[in-house]
This record gives C-alpha cells, sequence and structure tokens, in this order.
C-alpha cells in the first residue's frame, strides 16, 4: 500500500539494524514516548532487530493509560444518567473504573456510543434535542484541535446540550517530570510524530538543552523508529543533545499553526494527574473561561471525586520506563486484557497490553527468537 | 422440578465481573470463548461437543453425518456484497464444509420485529432462496416468531443444517501434525470491513464489497482431488488470528505463519490503519482456512486458486514443534511476535 510499505520494508529495516549496531559502542536507554510507537515495537518485532546494547523504555503517551480513575468513574456516572447520551472513542470503554467500566454501563441500559470524531457528537446532539450529549474528551496535544472545534461549533452554532468531559494530557512536561524522577534511566527520547505535528518542536529545545538529552522526533511505522532509533544513538555516541526531526514528512518546527489557534482559543493549561504517576503541573488542557459552559463535570456536578488505585498495579513505573510490563508479578496472572489491574493491560497502545499480546513471556520470547 | 442442587452450584462463569452478558459475550474472541469453556461446555458435556468443531459429526446406521447451528443478527440487514439471508444460508454450509460434509438440507427459524415491512422480509427471502440454489442445499423446515416493536432488530434468522460425509478423512482440529501446510482462500477483513463501513456510515473511495460466499464445493474440490486434510476453519468472527489460536490450542501445536503471505486488499488495508484495525481480526464470511499433508500443499493451492471462490489462495504458513500451544507470526520486517485471540471486539482508537 502506497505510504505504508516503503515504511515496512525488511530490507531497509535490516540496513538500518546494521546501521544502529555499527555506531553503538556502550549501552543506552531510548524511551519512544507514544502508545502507538510502542505498539508498532512490539507488533513488528523491532527490539529483535537492535543490538543487546540499545534497550527501550516504554513511555507515557498512552491516553487511555493516564486517564485517572476517577475521571473514569465521573464517565460512568454521567453515562448512567437516563438523559445522557455518552459518546466516547471505542477505547476507552473497556477501561475500568473504581467499580465497573462503560462496557457494563452500557449493558446496563446507558445510552453510550462509540464516535470517530468529535464533530459527529454535535450531530447527535441536533438530533436529539431532549438530551444531554457529552463527549469523552481523552488524548494528547493531537486530539485536542477536534475536541476545541467541537466545543467551538457547538458554541457558534448555539447547540446547548453538548458538553465534554476533558482528560487531555500535555507531552513535554511528563518528559520533564521522567527525567526529573531519581530513578530515570531514559537517555535519549523518540518524540511522539504526531503530537509534534500539532505542536511543532520548538518546546523540545529547551528540554534538550537544560537536560542534555537528545530528542528526535519520530514516526510510527517499523522504518521511522528504526531511523529515530539511529539518529538518537548518533547523538549520544557523538556527545550531542538535540532536536532533529525524523518525521519531517509530517512535522514542520513551528507545527500546525491552525490547529494550535483553535486549541488556544478554547482550552487553557492546567494541572492533572496522571495515572499511576500522579499530579504534574501545567501539564494538562482544561475549558478556558470563555467556553467553561461545556465543562461536563460543572454541567453533571461530579466535581470532587477522589479513587485510589489498585496498590498492586506497577503501570507508574511501566510509564516511566522503570520497569518493563513482564517485569510486573501480576502481569499475564491477576492482570489480563479480560481482568485488568490497570489501564496500560487495556488499550492497544499500553505497554502492557502489547506486551501480553504480542509477547506474552520470556519464555516465549525464547521460543520464538531460537524457531522464526 | 429443579433440584436443591441446582441452587447450590456456583456460576463458573466470574459473576462479580460479568454480572450481565456483554456485546464483548458474542464478539468471537475470549469472551466468548469463556462463555462456551465455562458455561455451556461443562452443562451440556458431550464428546461430540468436546471435540470444538465448526459442527458436530457423527455416524447413524452406517452414514456419517455433520450437524451444525448458525444465528444471524446483522445490522444493517443489507450491506454491500450480501445481506443478512445469503450470510445465513452461506454461514451454516460453510460449517457444514468445515467439517468436511456435503450439506444437503437447512432449516430456517426467522424472529421477526413487529412493523418490519412486508418488502424487506421478501427480499431477505428471495437472497436465501438464491443463496440455497447456489449452494446446491435445500431448507426444508422452519419457524416464525414475531417480537414487539423495540424488541429485535428487525429480523433475525437461526439457521441449521445436515450434510453426509463422504470420505474417509478425519477433518478436524485434533488430526493436525506437525509439520502441515496452512493455506488459506484468499484476501482477509473483506465482510468486516463491510459491514463496519455500512453500519457506521463510513465511507472510502471505493466500495468494500462483503466476501460472503459457499465454500462447500471448493473444499468438495479439494476432497475429490485426494487432498490429505487434516483441519479446516472457516474465518467468520474473530478473523483468521482467533480461528488459528483456537486450532492451536485444541491440537496442542505451534502454528507458524507470515504476515507477507497474507493477502489483505489495498482498500481493506487503508480502512485498517486509519480505524487501528488489525486484519487478522476482521470477520470473514467465504474464507478458511485448510491444514494439509505438506507434500500436498502445492497441488491443494492449485485447486485452490483455480476455483472461483479461491482466487487469491496463498500458503500463510506451517505447524511447527507441539512444544507450546501458540501462533507466532513473523512481522513484515522480520521480527516475531504471538498472535492473541481478543478480549472483545476491536475498538476503534482514539488518535
Amino acid at each position: 500500500m502506497k505510504f505504508i510499505d516503503e515504511y515496512r520494508d525488511a530490507k531497509a529495516a535490516g540496513a538500518f539494524a546494521r546501521a544502529i549496531a555499527e555506531v553503538t559502542t556502550r549501552p543506552w536507554t531510548l524511551m519512544e514516548v507514544c502508545g502507538g510507537q510502542t505498539h508498532a515495537i512490539v507488533k513488528f518485532g523491532i527490539e529483535e532487530l537492535l543490538p543487546d546494547k540499545i534497550a527501550l523504555a516504554h513511555g507515557p503517551g498512552c491516553p487511555v493509560c493516564v486517564t485517572p480513575v476517577e475521571l473514569i468513574d465521573k464517565a460512568i456516572e454521567i453515562a448512567s444518567r437516563p438523559d445522557v447520551i455518552f459518546c466516547s472513542f471505542g477505547d476507552m470503554l473497556r477501561v475500568p473504573g473504581t467499580q465497573k467500566d462503560l462496557f457494563v454501563v452500557k449493558a446496563g441500559g446507558g445510552d453510550v456510543r462509540v464516535v470517530y470524531s468529535p464533530l459527529d457528537c454535535l450531530k447527535i446532539a441536533r438530533e436529539n434535542p431532549d438530551k444531554q450529549v457529552v463527549f469523552f474528551a481523552v488524548g494528547f496535544e493531537t486530539t485536542a484541535p477536534a475536541n476545541a472545534m467541537a466545543v467551538y461549533q457547538s458554541h457558534q452554532q448555539g447547540v446547548t446540550n453538548f458538553s465534554i468531559l476533558v482528560s487531555h494530557a500535555l507531552v513535554p512536561p511528563a518528559m520533564e517530570a521522567i527525567l526529573s524522577s531519581p530513578s530515570n534511566r531514559v537517555q535519549g527520547f523518540l518524540a511522539a510524530g504526531h503530537v509534534c505535528t500539532v505542536m511543532g518542536y520548538t518546546e523540545y529545545e529547551p528540554i534538550a538543552a537544560r537536560r542534555r538529552v537528545p530528542i528526535v522526533v519520530t514516526g510510527f511505522e517499523p522504518l521511522d523508529i528504526l531511523q529515530g532509533v539511529l539518529m538518537c544513538v548518533k547523538q549520544l555516541e557523538e556527545g550531542r543533545a538535540e532536536v532533529e526531526n525524523q518525521y519531517a514528512r509530517s512535522v514542520r518546527r513551528e507545527g500546525n499553526r491552525e490547529a494550535q489557534r483553535i486549541i488556544q482559543e478554547v482550552f487553557r493549561i492546567i494541572p492533572r494527574k496522571w495515572r499511576g504517576i500522579g499530579e504534574i503541573s501545567q501539564s494538562g488542557f482544561g475549558l478556558s473561561e470563555q467556553y467553561s459552559a461545556f465543562d461536563a463535570e460543572t454541567r453533571f456536578g461530579v466535581v470532587d471525586y477522589m479513587a485510589d488505585e489498585l496498590s498492586e498495579c506497577i503501570s507508574g513505573l511501566i510509564m516511566q520506563g522503570v520497569r518493563k510490563p513482564h517485569e510486573c508479578p501480576a502481569f499475564g496472572a491477576r492482570c489480563t486484557p479480560e481482568s485488568p489491574l490497570g489501564a496500560p493491560m487495556v488499550s492497544n497502545e499500553g505497554a502492557c497490553a502489547a506486551y501480553y499480546r504480542y509477547r506474552r513471556s520470556p519464555l516465549h520470547e525464547g521460543a520464538m527468537a531460537k524457531e522464526v | 422440578m429443579e433440584s436443591q442442587d441446582d441452587f447450590a452450584l456456583s456460576c463458573p462463569i466470574q459473576i462479580q465481573r460479568y454480572p450481565q452478558v456483554l456485546l464483548a459475550h458474542g464478539g468471537g474472541g475470549k469472551l466468548t470463548h469463556q462463555l462456551i469453556e465455562r458455561m455451556f461446555a461443562p452443562a451440556f458435556s458431550n464428546p461430540l461437543l468436546g471435540a470444538r468443531h465448526d459442527g458436530a459429526t457423527f455416524s447413524v446406521n452406517g452414514s456419517r453425518l455433520a450437524f451444525t447451528t448458525d444465528s444471524y443478527v446483522v445490522r444493517p440487514l443489507f450491506f454491500p456484497g450480501g445481506d443478512i439471508g445469503s450470510l445465513a444460508v452461506n454461514g451454516t454450509v460453510n460449517d457444514l464444509a468445515m467439517c468436511g460434509a456435503r450439506p444437503l438440507y437447512l432449516s430456517a427459524g426467522f424472529i421477526l420485529e413487529e412493523g418490519l415491512p412486508m418488502e424487506t422480509l421478501w427480499r431477505v427471502t428471495q437472497s436465501m432462496r438464491r443463496a440455497a440454489a447456489e449452494a446446491n442445499v435445500e431448507i426444508v423446515t422452519g419457524d416464525t416468531k414475531v417480537v414487539d416493536k423495540g424488541k429485535g432488530d428487525g429480523v433475525f434468522i437461526n439457521t441449521a443444517g445436515v450434510g453426509v460425509i463422504e470420505h474417509g478423512l478425519s477433518i478436524s482440529p485434533a488430526s493436525v501434525r506437525r509439520g502441515d501446510t496452512i493455506l488459506l482462500s484468499g484476501d482477509i477483513g473483506r465482510h468486516g470491513i463491510a459491514i463496519m463501513a455500512a453500519r457506521e456510515g463510513l465511507s472510502f473511495e471505493c466500495e468494500i464489497t462483503s466476501d460472503c460466499a459457499p465454500l462447500a464445493g471448493l473444499v468438495s474440490a479439494l476432497i475429490e482431488a485426494g487432498i490429505e486434510i487434516h483441519c479446516l476453519r472457516d474465518l467468520t468472527r474473530g478473523g483468521l488470528a482467533s480461528a488459528l489460536v483456537e486450532i492451536a490450542e485444541v491440537a496442542r501445536v505451534n502454528i507458524k505463519i507470515d504476515e507477507i503471505a497474507i493477502p489483505v486488499r489495498e482498500d481493506v488495508r487503508g480502512a485498517c490503519e486509519i480505524l487501528g484495525f488489525d486484519p487478522l481480526y476482521l470477520a470473514n464470511e467465504g474464507r478458511f482456512v485448510a491444514f494439509v499433508a505438506s507434500p500436498d500443499a502445492e497441488r491443494a493451492l492449485s485447486i485452490m486458486s483455480s476455483h472461483p471462490f479461491g482466487g487469491g489462495a496463498s500458503i500463510i504458513g506451517d505447524v511447527a514443534s507441539a512444544s507450546s500451544a501458540i501462533v507466532t507470526l513473523k512481522s513484515r520486517i522480520g521480527g516475531a511476535r504471538i498472535v492473541d485471540m481478543l478480549t472483545g471486539e476491536q475498538l476503534p482508537r482514539i488518535c
């Protein structure tokens, strides 16, 4: 398929793998920030192509995974109301709250719908004037423009029965938080290509300079990731710490100005809690004052929710790259995609789910390495 | 009357986690599997059911017969490449074919929703008639029930089928052997994407049509040519991945497949990339895998390829050492991974 197969070519992958092996003289730990990259790495078996000296830590860039439990509980509370049509992207429906998930709300009679774009919700709102339509606005900077646009259009068109439950996280503050952690092992980043498509990469330049870490803006196809690794390792070996752009076919340094404008119009930057990691200052989007009427939390009075995370889940350590999924004692035993203890086991882009689906156990890895 | 024991028995499904049936229990993935393994299979336990095949095969007065049933609840009722009527006939015909049987007779049970336009029912019925004629089966018995408006989705159809086995092969997951070659009868994922697009109002540059087709003719061509077939499985709900995982688990073998060898049409791959789906898990209604003795593989491939419903056939892998019951896939770029069953249905991703 055009624009896909070029980036999944076995010969080119082999050539990148050899180039990486040639430049690597010391052990390095790199973190791919985005869950989409983690998924591709595990799905295509990219780590097998890398020299032993290169370790990949899987980052916090899975929007499902970092959404705090209390927000899931709020979603469940709102979705359970008879006057509400609750709309969400598909993969949020299976994330466990304290008691249940949105699928269970649906089975119990709640009107929970999967949509493909937040703008679909406006249509649903217009068609159902006697109902409240709520969209679960989850994601990083990537999904923020479309969510902002839904609120903006709703405001423009006077659609009053629409609101959003906001769970927007920002990538750069999370990268700073990972680097500040005493247990940090990350020496270089593959930054999330699609986040940078929207935001550009000027925000990463001070991080690279101040923290002395190379940051390579990287795409999602196997060859993108291999090239990103090569660029990052080269910088490390040469003692450089710069922001480089591997994903130039999509990312410009200044990003998408139009998308940034709509984000600034509708959202403001706020502190937020990351599931498994805790609160990080200036790391999320909330609705700006002008659009606060579209905030589902205030509209439905679900403000002060607290929920404890299951203590056995080490998702925080996994999303900071300190531990690998299969190193968790609960992995594959008490924690599986059917009965997940934490969100990284739920989402397709969660590191634990990717390991469970594609790697399962070191035993299988050994068997596969020998036989394939 | 129920005995006291019936109350004392605890429900084997973890009811604390699933006090109610979820849609995913019907998705063909792990939850469906669990429902069957923990509730239905123990309750109805018998050797025929224990074979975990697409249908039951047994002998009556010296004749070997195959018997199967399936229910059809597709929405929308009409979709590019088929409709609930053709699906209800072909689905059951194909389950019989996967037992190595020649389909003979079908039953048709209709659950109709009050208010359904008679014209719609007529179109469904005509489609069933055409599909039955094409598959060379007769619909010989049936039933009709009507439910209140709002309690159904227009039409639900159940079909059961009986077929006769006219050869000495033992076609079942238990017959799969180390060294077997695995053939796939054509490109995968079209039915799943066609339904999804019709249901959700998604439009792609070109229309993707369902692969809905009767497979009994192709299977009998393989059998008549003397191909040593060990197992057949059509790739319906849960797709290629779930079918292979189920076979690996029942046969206790390691199935190895090669991603590059699995045909997926460009438009289907494109739709999957957009939605974040894996074609390995998409439903098909006219595709199957055949496990054959490896010396017969090339001959089987050429028979499939020359048949109208096997045009895109390919050899996708083989059965390796039986140390662990898993499916492994060699990725496009040469890495390896495990292929697992899905927990529920595939869900469109966030970004």
